[in-house]
């Protein structure tokens, strides 16, 4: 038994449930035989990875649903060895390079000039190229975006690339002007609503519209999200209730106390708890800007005007060198430290102006 | 035996007929017409093909005719021709045959640490080119070794290859292209002829533009065009990409303004407009929702900082001084964004600067 999400995925370009006329453009794309490079984006549970394979579905026909997981080893100039695993059916190949961290230069050197140089060697019963994925491209290294420029160009005519990514703020704009940019939105609330009953409806289930909105309003507009947790409901009680209480995932719940805490009260002792705390979360594997995003959005909650401001420049400050930096809890600290300086300056100075 | 051999000629006899009416078979599917990609199959063939860069082409064409060239250094943002051009200059030194054994190039996909500048790019920089083609005629005797991308070189790799430079200048000239000339040491750049190539002017963007659609068949409007010559900012590679995408996206439909602009990742108008009605209002909650809405429809965030300047600066209701602060803000939040922070945490620490600026500056 799999999951919905697994489950219900659309398998062609023409059952995917929103933005119909961007499938209607991709097939058209696809239809004429040839596609350009693409660079698939958009925020992350919003089906870029689904439309990917839909592709190329639509292009190899069902092929590609044979997938293989291969190991493949690489030495770096300074004698170092790594391995990255890749997922590949006959006629793709879909890669992490930023699983290898600062090597993914190698990766884009080795493996995919290899991948584009090899010719198929049946051109007539075949198409001339093979496709490469290239997963979470905005984590790619500058050294190895600059790599892939050139090979994009040169191997044109044996591979096509289909880069995805969250954003293409961190791609160099060298890549971005080499590709057709598809961009992902993420599905309005009704959307989402309409999707999650249409799957309740494929299971047998029957899902009131009250709660399908609420899932879906919880969900941050992530249909990978909403469907979990629609699922989760379905565990938790059925027959849905309109009023049944959609479950968060507890790491919020305790990200939403962390918060409560550095509002209660400012001081040394509270800053270790709150330490012990952030540190739970790390140690949980919660990226760290999302509890730094987490927090602000608690936190902001109780300043006004002037101080909102303070508070969010803090937190992009803050993030900023978390990204930077080395060691995320460090500037977590520092940011909930800075806040604790910024409330209670405000409350004193409240204070002195009464009297 | 005799059975036995016979069969086997037999056997043959059949291979052979096979293997001739296979070979039959195969004339007949017509080789597929490759698809190259314009950019490509409109890369200039000639010196004189290449667009726009002047100053750049008078002075290769000179040396040309000398048949003798400087090392080279040629840097300029991306899509204006630097690597066309010297790709060019080499066919029409060498010819096509010559191409391939006189010019070694690599760029930033092929490993380029220190010790393939000692060992490659020596060892080829050391053989000696002779100054006659194979049928007599004379040629340039001299090889070219093109480095791509050499911004991307590190600074230990560029000074080993200082002395290689001076060294072998009698059978090697060397070519670098980069995007920032700053990140080329200065010995390396002292040693070269520098070139600038400038982005290129609208009107010669239009005119490639317009005869590229007009031998591949493609309508596209004028306002198609404009918005073409907006989004690649003089980078004809990123707007031949473009019309290329938005052709393939609408066979055989007018190519118009929106489409270019959805292809290009263009935030629309109303959306930015939007955003900074809602800065004047001077409400963080309806900022906080409008914001999350821009990047749940996958806007990227550099894209809205570009646009955003734009827009602000035209803006008549805000002081210069409102316009400074909001502007270093800009600057410091595009910075970060590259760095890789967080585009929700920045554009929110941009868009309340801006609302504070707007409502309280």
């Amino acid at each position: 038994m799999s999951l919905w999400v697994d489950k219900h995925r659309p398998n062609s370009l023409n059952k995917l449930d929103f933005h119909k006329e961007q499938a209607a453009h991709l097939k058209k794309l696809v239809n004429s035989g040839d596609f350009p490079h693409l660079i698939v984006y958009g925020p992350s549970g919003v089906g870029k990875k689904t439309r990917i394979m839909c592709l190329l579905r639509e292009l190899y026909g069902s092929g590609v649903e044979k997938l293989r997981i291969e190991q493949h080893n690489f030495t770096t100039p300074s004698k170092k060895k790594m391995d990255i695993s890749t997922i590949s059916s006959n006629y793709h190949i879909e890669v992490n390079p930023s699983d290898v961290g600062n090597n993914d230069r190698v990766v884009i050197q080795e493996l995919i000039k290899t991948v584009a140089q090899t010719n198929q060697l049946e051109t007539s019963s075949q198409k001339s190229f093979k496709v490469v994925i290239l997963t979470e491209v905005d984590r790619l290294s500058v050294d190895a975006q600059h790599a892939l420029r050139r090979t994009m160009e040169k191997y044109m005519a044996t591979c096509r690339l289909i880069l995805c990514c969250n954003s293409t703020s961190k791609v160099i704009p060298a890549i971005r002007s080499r590709c057709l940019g598809v961009r992902v939105a993420a599905p309005s609330i009704e959307q989402i609503g309409q999707i999650l009953q249409s799957v309740c409806k494929k299971e047998g289930l029957s899902l009131p519209l009250e709660l399908a909105t609420k899932i879906a309003k919880k969900s941050n507009r992530n249909l990978r999200r909403a469907l979990l947790m629609c699922e989760a409901c379905r565990v938790q009680q059925y027959p849905f209730r309109p009023d049944q209480e959609v479950t968060e995932p507890d790491w919020e719940l305790y990200l939403k106390e962390t918060a409560n805490l550095i509002v209660e009260q400012q001081s040394p002792k509270r800053l270790l708890e709150v330490r012990a705390r952030l540190y739970e979360l790390i140690t949980h594997c919660i990226p760290a800007d999302v509890i730094m995003r987490g927090l602000l959005q608690e936190l902001v909650k109780n300043c006004d005007g002037e101080l909102k401001l303070e508070v969010v420049q803090s937190a992009a400050y803050y993030e900023h060198r978390l990204q930077t930096g080395q060691k995320a809890i460090y500037h977590l600290e520092a940011f909930v430290a800075k806040f604790m300086a910024i409330y209670k300056r405000f409350f004193e100075e409240g204070i002195a102006d009464l009297f | 035996m005799h059975a036995f051999l016979k069969g086997g000629s037999a056997a043959l006899e059949r291979a052979k007929e096979k293997s001739a009416s296979s070979s039959g078979d195969k004339e007949e599917p017509a080789k597929k017409t490759r698809q190259v990609p314009w950019v490509e199959k409109y890369r200039p063939r000639s010196v004189d093909d290449v667009a726009y860069q002047d100053e750049v082409v008078a002075v290769l064409k000179k040396s040309l005719q000398c048949s003798d060239l400087p090392n080279l250094l040629f840097y300029g943002p991306p899509g204006t021709g630097k690597t066309s051009t010297i790709l060019a200059a080499a066919r029409d030194l060498f010819g096509p045959e010559m191409f391939r054994n006189r010019v070694l190039e690599l760029n930033a996909s092929d490993e380029r640490g220190i010790s393939v500048v000692r060992d490659k790019v020596k060892r080829f920089s050391q053989h000696t080119a002779s100054g006659t083609r194979p049928d007599g005629k004379p040629c340039p005797p001299f090889k070219i070794i093109i480095l791509d991308e050499a911004d991307s070189m590190t600074s230990p790799a560029q000074a080993a290859l200082r002395r290689t430079m001076e060294k072998e200048t009698k059978t090697t000239r060397f070519c670098l292209i980069c995007n920032y000339v700053s990140r080329i040491i200065e010995p390396i750049a002292s040693r070269c002829a520098k070139f600038r190539f400038k982005p290129l002017s609208e009107e010669t963007l239009t005119k490639r533009l317009l005869g590229i659609c007009e031998k591949e068949n493609v309508s596209c409007d004028d306002e198609g065009i404009k918005a073409l010559l907006r989004t690649s900012e003089g980078d004809l590679r990123k707007a031949i990409t473009y019309l290329q995408s938005a052709s393939r996206l609408k066979v055989e439909e007018t190519i118009t303004e929106a489409d270019i602009n959805e292809i290009a990742g263009v935030v629309p108008d109303e959306v930015l407009d939007d955003l900074i009605m809602i800065c004047s209002s001077d409400s963080y909650e309806k900022l906080d929702t409008g914001l999350r809405g821009l990047i749940n429809d996958g806007y990227s965030a550099s894209q809205v900082i570009t646009q955003l300047h734009e827009k602000l600066i035209e803006k008549e209701d805000l002081t210069d001084k409102q316009k400074a602060v909001i502007f270093e803000k800009l600057a410091v939040v595009d910075k970060c964004l590259i760095d890789g922070a967080d585009e929700y945490l920045q554009l929110m620490a941009l868009f309340t600067t801006i609302m504070h600026q707007i409502c309280h500056g």
